[in-house]
């Protein structure tokens, strides 16, 4: 039987628009992965705790408040710290493009702002996992 | 509007239009595409004529401005007489930084201020507590207690000025620091004039800034409803909101019909408190979307207040003229701008300002051209308000009101868009109102779907968004973005430290116990929340209070 | 440490990786699954059905905090539909429990039917043994009651817990003639509404219909959401498995359920075995061709397919 590519779609921070995140998290079901959904308001903490026992390949975030600078490197530490640092660490929503060099630096290994066709995404996840 | 022999003549001779012209046209030149539709999935037809009017009654579904059923406008003059307020929300950072801007915009010939909260704000979150690390004073001004709302409004006569104020679930501390801080410019409270937005359905729906389960949600608007319709008269209770249902993925059908079944249960509940409709239903207002098709977002417009007057007349057998008339806000549509090429967001919100205008709205936000890379630069709050400003003064559709009215496709648009809205309504209806509807995950569902379904026909390039899937170009670096600096955090908590320190302890702690007391019986908290407000409790302190009392709400999620 | 090693240690990293390649069926788990066999058995297993919208993982959320105050260690193995088409799925239960994530004593892990017969339990029942070697009292198993092998899983608890609200209308009829009398407990959730009295009714009228059984279920009205009942719920499960305990029931019913079990790994090995001799030859097609076209009768075509192996 086929593993089904495992991902952890989550929305740290306060903000409420979920409408990519949910976009998102049917294109991936409809390219065959299974999606553990986790809702708003997520903390880092919780994101990891969701991640390590999902034993996902990808946690895939959206911010669409501003934070990402603050919360998407708090979720990649976390997860070195519980050496996670496999898992394939994704972002996306309103992100000016300043702020990517320095999020890829600290660990998030792609970026999808507006735009961004769900593919595209299906895509990267595919030939980024590690398995 | 014809007389049957009329319309039959006129029947005839269009099918021998098509017959004989377009028959021929078609075989030499096919048309672009087999099926035409609006951005909501409406299909549109190649022309329209007095057919499609057939069942219209001039008197009945259209009448006068300022007359029921309001199909033509809410006023008896219009634009003639007064122009749309011009009303950019902005607010970011710190209360100094956003005190700023709105003189700024006042100066610019703004003519109504919109207060945008940071999240943690909207959420009833102080500051410093640990969920608000990285989002204060991100999308808004960090407001933590009654300080921080005297600095907002410094200098800003608030008898002179209508405010408007984007906030929800803690509505009813904002609107008491709001008359707060009148008082002490010596401004009374029945002189205020704004709009809070206090509207928590689509915060469940849509929106996400929720903080309390419904029903204590719908108890805290009531007791604003019934508090407002005797000291603060002239303030528009809520904002009952479409605009980020259609934000979320809905179509401009379920943009209608979804806000205005949210209408319908606060109107439910109002009465249920025992309020009489006619008493609380005139400061109602409603805040909808401006999206990119132009025809149908007109038609949208003139479709809900059609739609509302009846429901109000009908329904809620409601007597005075005020409780029927559907006045509203709109914001050009957040979810149509683009990152690639953002100059072309410009002349998109050009054409979803003029739907606006055209579709008679009482006030318009143009969005800023850069808002899919950040926040808006001052550069491009300018221009968002000047494309208002040219739409009022040169465009001449000011000049005459319902200008599209009678267009055999616009009339046909609105009668349909009332009739699905409807069908909608009813279903909502039949799911027991829209809290239960909300509940069982039903309209979440309905929007998810018609937004995957918008998603994948970009993607297959059934619909084209110029410079994302056609027309796209090199992108070349974006400057002049604006950030906060993050040193706003540190400043704000800075504040709150000093606040409690040096305000009187014990009299917030006397009006905190007290406020929890009485949000455990079902007496009016408007007062309670003021007193707590002026003492200088924080609003963090004030919505932890209503929280250990009230419970939070959890997510409903069906994907 | 090795995995095993870590897992023993109560790693939850460790632990999530062995019910990953336990659901992926790789060797590596069944390995440390007969090293540790003989530790297992301390979990006591509660299955939780109902239909969709019953609240059932709120329910979860809420037994497993009641459990928490009472000391326990806790897994929760919820399940979710995988799309027959595209084998994709949305798991979305951990929505209602996002709090519980971070509690040291709890593990919670979603999983997707993925369509395969008998795949589905397989993979429950492992990981069910994965959280057992991993260290904790109780276990829930939450999925929707439809599905055969939805129903299997749920039928291999020590203690089964149904779910219903009030105004189901028709859907209990349905419900009914399907998973009724699997039912150790049954709670009606959402109990503030209208209607929560008449269902109670409806369900203790169905029950009184087995009168003469030893065992009569509970029928108990509960909150999730408003955390009213839950307290007695737990009394009420506790108070079944020490009736199962006294009574012998619990070895009877996990022999059967071993039995099953056993039986269900056996077939599918079996099948496997066939289906890829089958393939090498092509000729389980023809085989049934020659029954269709009446070559061949279903009896002789068994028996040469069992000679295949």
């Amino acid at each position: 039987m086929d593993m089904p590519i495992r991902v952890l779609v989550a929305k740290p921070g306060l903000d409420g628009h979920d409408r990519g995140a949910k976009v998102i998290a049917r294109s991936l079901r409809d390219a065959g992965m299974e999606v553990i959904y986790t809702g708003l308001r997520q903390t880092p903490e919780q994101i990891v705790a969701a991640a390590i026992q999902e034993d996902v390949d990808v946690v895939a975030m959206s911010i669409l408040s501003g934070a990402h600078n603050h919360l998407f490197p708090k979720v990649v530490n976390l997860l070195k710290e519980q050496g996670a640092d496999d898992i394939l660490i994704i972002g996306g929503g309103v992100i000016p493009e300043d702020d990517i060099p320095e999020l890829k630096k600290s660990g998030v290994k792609a970026i999808f702002t507006p735009g961004t066709s769900t593919k595209d995404v299906v895509k990267y996840i595919e030939n980024h996992i590690k398995r | 509007m014809f007389n049957d022999n009329e319309i039959i003549n006129i029947k005839e001779s269009k099918k021998k239009w098509e017959s004989e012209v377009v028959d021929k046209a078609i075989k030499r030149f096919p048309e672009r595409k087999e099926k035409f539709s609006t951005v909501s999935d409406i299909e549109v037809d190649r022309l329209y004529t007095p057919e499609n009017m057939e069942n219209s009654d001039y008197e009945k579904d259209l009448g006068y401005p300022g007359k029921y059923p309001y199909t033509r406008g809410v006023q008896p003059t219009m634009y003639r007489g007064r122009l749309w307020t011009m009303r950019q929300y902005a607010g970011f950072a710190t209360a100094e930084e956003s005190n700023k801007r709105y003189k700024y915009l006042l100066e610019q010939g703004q003519t109504g201020l919109s207060v945008a909260f940071d999240l943690p704000t909207q959420i009833g979150y102080d500051s410093d507590h640990s969920l608000s690390a990285g989002e204060v004073g991100k999308v808004g001004v960090a407001i933590d207690s009654l300080k921080d709302m005297e600095i907002l409004f410094n200098g800003i006569p608030l008898d002179k000025v209508s405010t408007s104020m984007t906030i929800n679930a803690p509505a009813s501390v904002l609107l008491a620091m709001y008359i707060a801080v009148a008082e002490k410019q010596g401004v009374s409270q029945d002189k205020l004039r704004g709009t809070i937005q206090n509207d928590i359905l689509k915060e469940y729906i849509a929106r996400g800034t929720y903080i309390f389960p419904p029903e204590p949600s719908m108890r805290l608007i009531t007791d604003i409803f019934e508090y407002c319709s005797k000291n603060v008269p002239k303030w528009n209770t809520i904002s009952i909101s479409g605009y980020h249902i259609r934000e979320a993925g809905a179509t401009a059908i379920q943009e209608v019909a979804f806000t205005l079944a949210d209408g319908i249960a606060y109107v439910e509940a109002a009465i249920e408190t025992g309020l009489d409709v006619d008493d609380f239903a005139p400061r109602l207002s409603f805040f909808f979307n401006a999206h990119n098709n132009l025809l149908e977002e007109i038609a949208k417009y003139r479709a809900a207040r059609r739609i509302w007057a009846k429901i109000m007349k009908n329904r809620f057998k409601a007597k005075n003229e005020k409780s029927m008339k559907l006045k509203f806000h709109t914001q050009t549509a957040g979810c149509t701008l683009t990152a690639q090429q953002p100059d072309n967001n410009i002349i998109r919100v050009t054409v979803q300002a003029l739907a606006a205008v055209l579709g008679g709205t009482q006030s318009l936000h143009t969005n800023s051209r850069d808002e899919a890379l950040a926040l808006p630069s001052e550069e491009s709050v300018r221009i968002a308000l000047r494309t208002q400003q040219v739409l009022a003064y040169e465009s001449g559709v000011t000049e005459t009101i319902d200008p599209l009215a009678g267009s055999y496709y616009i009339e046909s648009l609105t009668d349909q868009i009332e009739e699905e809205a409807m069908k909608y309504i009813e279903k909502i209806d039949e799911l027991g109102g829209m809290p239960q509807a909300v509940e069982k995950g039903y309209v979440q569902k309905e929007i998810q779907n018609s937004s995957y379904k918008y998603q994948m026909e970009v993607e297959s390039n059934e619909r084209i968004v110029v410079g994302v899937n056609k027309f796209q170009t090199e992108e070349k670096h974006h400057e002049d973005i604006l950030k906060v600096d993050p040193e706003v955090e540190r400043l704000q908590k800075e504040k709150i430290n000093k606040l409690k320190s040096t305000r009187n302890n014990d009299e917030v702690k006397k009006n905190l116990a007290n406020l929890k007391k009485l949000a455990k019986t079902d007496e009016n908290l408007m007062p309670y929340i003021l007193s707590a407000v002026k003492s200088y409790a924080t609003l963090g302190e004030i919505c932890d209070v209503l929280r250990s009392v009230f419970g939070e709400y959890e997510q409903s999620v069906i994907l | 440490m090795n995995l095993e090693e870590r897992l023993l240690h109560g790693d939850k990293r460790a632990c999530a990786r062995v019910i990953t390649i336990m659901e992926n069926n790789q060797k590596k788990a069944f390995e440390i699954i007969r090293n540790n066999y003989h530790k297992t058995g301390n979990a006591y297993v509660i299955g939780i059905t109902g239909p969709p919208g019953s609240g059932k993982s709120t329910l979860t959320d809420r037994l497993t905090r009641e459990l928490l105050n009472r000391g326990k260690k806790v897994g929760i193995i919820a399940i979710d539909p995988t799309s027959p088409f595209t084998g994709g799925a949305i798991l979305g239960d951990r929505i209602r429990m996002n709090d519980l994530s971070l509690n040291e004593n709890v593990f919670i892990r979603s999983m997707g039917t993925r369509g395969s017969l008998g795949g589905l339990s397989k993979a429950a029942q492992g990981a069910i043994k994965v959280l057992d070697i991993y260290g904790v009292d109780y276990i829930f198993v939450e999925t929707v009651g439809v599905g055969q092998s939805e129903i299997d899983i749920v039928k291999a608890a020590d203690t089964v817990l149904m779910v219903m609200v009030p105004n189901l209308g028709d859907d209990i009829q349905a419900i009914k003639a399907g998973i009724m009398e699997i039912a150790d407990i049954f709670a009606i959730n959402k109990s503030d509404i209208d209607g929560a009295d008449k269902t109670q009714v409806e369900i203790e009228m169905n029950l009184d219909l087995n009168q003469g059984e030893d065992y009569r279920p509970p029928v108990l009205k509960v909150s999730a959401r408003k955390n009213e009942g839950i307290g007695s719920l737990v009394d009420e499960i506790v108070g079944h498995r020490e009736y199962l305990e006294e009574t012998g029931e619990l070895k009877k019913r996990r022999k059967r359920n071993t039995k099953m079990e056993i039986l269900n790994l056996v077939e599918e090995e079996l099948m496997e075995i066939i289906f890829s001799k089958m393939k090498k030859e092509s000729s389980f097609d023809a085989i049934i061709d020659n029954v269709v076209s009446r070559k061949l009768d279903p009896y002789t075509a068994r028996d040469n397919i069992i000679k295949l192996i």
